[in-house]
C-alpha cells in the first residue's frame, strides 16, 4: 500500500486506515466480504484520497436484500472459505505471474507504468496478467 | 440490471479499477458500467477479493512507536460519519454515479452546443484526463476522429454504431490511438453517452477547431 510514498506518508495514511476501519467496523458485512477484502478496500480507497488526491466514483449500492438483518451464518462461512480458496490459488500461480499480480495491487501503477518500470512489453504485461487471472478463475471453479 | 448488454470492460480496466491506479475520468464510466452490468460487477467484486487475498499475502511492515496513540487522536478527531450512509440508488435516468457529478438527474445537465446538434457537458478534467456527457441527435455522425490515448464510451441512452459494432445502452466502447472511426447515432431519440479520454483537454484550442467542425473526442 505504500505505492512510492515516502514513510510518513505512508503511515499517516496507515493510521487514517485503522482509524476508518474502528469508525466503519459496523457497517461491514461478512457475508458480501472477506476481512482482507474489507481491509484492502478501506486502505485503497484511503490511498487514492490521500496520495493520489484524487477520486474513485462507486457504482450504485446493490440491493442485498436482507435489510438490517443479521447476516446468514452460511453466507459468512461461504465468504470465509472462498477467500481461502483464492488465497491458496494466489500462491499456487507461476512466480512470475504471481509478481505481476502483486505489483499491480501494490505499485498503485497502471499496466502502462508497469511496463516502463519492468522493461517488458505491455503487451506481455497484460498478457500475463490475463493469464494469471485465467488461472486464478481455472483454480477457483475446481476448488 | 439487464442481460442486453455486449460491449464489456476489459480485465484490464477493471483490474485497474480495483488497485486504484485508474484515472478519475476512466474511474467514472467504470462505475456507471458497473451500476448497469452485472457481469462486470460480478468481476470487479471478485478483483476486490484478489487484492484482500494479495493484501492477505504480504509481509507486514513496522509502524513507529508512536502509532498506537496517532491512530487514537485521529479517532476522537473523528471525521467519519458514525451511521451508515443511505443506500446510493438514483430514481431518475441517471445513475447514482453521475448524479453526483452533474449534481442532479438529466435536467440538470448543463449542454453546450458543439455543432451539427451535437452537445456536450464536460463533468471533470484534471491532469490525467477528462470526461463528458454527449448528445447526438439521431441519425447524425460524429465526424471521422481518431484518438490521442484511450477514450472509453458509455451509452446510457439511445444507440450509436461505427466499424466495430453496435453499441446500445450500458454498452461500453474501449478505443486506443489506433482506432479510427465514424460513429453514427441511431435514428430516433437522441444517442446520449459518457465519455472519458486520457488525452489532455485543451481549452483553448476548442472554439477554432469547432467550425471546421471537428469533434475532438
Amino acid at each position: 500500500m505504500k505505492s512510492g510514498a515516502s514513510d510518513a506518508v505512508a503511515e499517516d495514511c496507515a493510521q487514517d486506515v485503522m482509524a476508518t476501519l474502528w469508525q466503519k467496523a459496523r457497517l461491514y458485512d461478512p457475508a458480501k466480504a472477506s476481512v482482507a477484502t474489507w481491509v484492502f478496500t478501506i486502505a485503497r480507497n484511503k490511498r487514492i484520497d490521500v496520495i493520489r488526491k484524487s477520486r474513485r466514483p462507486e457504482p450504485e449500492d446493490l440491493d442485498w436484500g436482507a435489510g438490517d438483518d443479521a447476516p446468514d451464518q452460511a453466507d459468512i462461512y461461504e465468504a470465509e472459505e472462498e477467500a481461502k480458496e483464492l488465497g491458496r490459488a494466489l500462491q499456487s500461480l507461476p512466480a512470475a505471474q504471481k509478481a505481476l499480480i502483486e505489483r499491480a495491487f501494490w505499485g498503485d501503477r497502471s499496466h502502462g507504468e508497469l511496463a516502463a518500470e519492468t522493461g517488458l512489453p505491455l503487451g506481455t504485461i497484460k498478457s500475463r496478467i490475463r493469464l494469471a487471472l485465467d488461472r486464478l478463475r481455472r483454480e477457483m471453479v475446481k476448488g | 440490471m439487464t442481460n442486453t448488454i455486449r460491449h464489456h470492460l476489459s480485465d484490464e480496466i477493471l483490474m485497474d479499477y480495483a488497485a486504484g491506479g485508474l484515472p478519475e475520468a476512466f474511474s467514472l464510466v467504470v462505475a456507471v458500467h458497473l451500476t448497469m452490468c452485472d457481469a462486470c460487477r460480478a468481476q470487479a467484486m471478485a478483483l476486490d477479493a484478489l487484492g484482500g487475498a494479495v493484501l492477505d499475502a504480504t509481509d507486514v511492515s513496522e509502524l513507529s512507536d508512536g502509532a498506537f496513540e496517532a491512530t487514537i487522536a485521529k479517532l476522537a478527531m473523528n471525521s467519519e460519519p458514525r451511521t451508515a450512509p443511505p443506500r446510493r440508488v438514483a430514481r431518475g435516468v441517471l445513475p447514482a454515479p453521475l448524479v453526483d457529478y452533474v449534481g442532479g438527474d438529466i435536467s440538470s445537465v448543463r449542454w453546450k452546443s458543439v455543432g451539427k446538434g451535437v452537445k456536450q457537458s464536460i463533468l471533470m478534467a484534471d491532469r490525467e484526463g477528462s470526461v463528458r456527457l454527449l448528445r447526438i441527435p439521431g441519425g447524425v455522425a460524429v465526424p471521422d476522429h481518431g484518438h490521442r490515448g484511450m477514450e472509453l464510451t458509455l451509452v446510457l441512452q439511445g444507440a450509436f454504431a461505427d466499424e466495430t459494432g453496435r453499441f446500445g445502452p450500458g454498452d461500453v466502447e474501449i478505443a486506443g490511438e489506433d482506432l479510427e472511426h465514424v460513429p453514427v447515432a441511431e435514428q430516433g431519440e437522441d444517442c446520449i453517452c459518457l465519455a472519458a479520454t486520457d488525452a489532455p483537454l485543451r481549452f483553448k484550442a476548442i472554439l477554432p477547431r469547432l467550425a471546421q467542425p471537428l469533434l475532438r473526442i
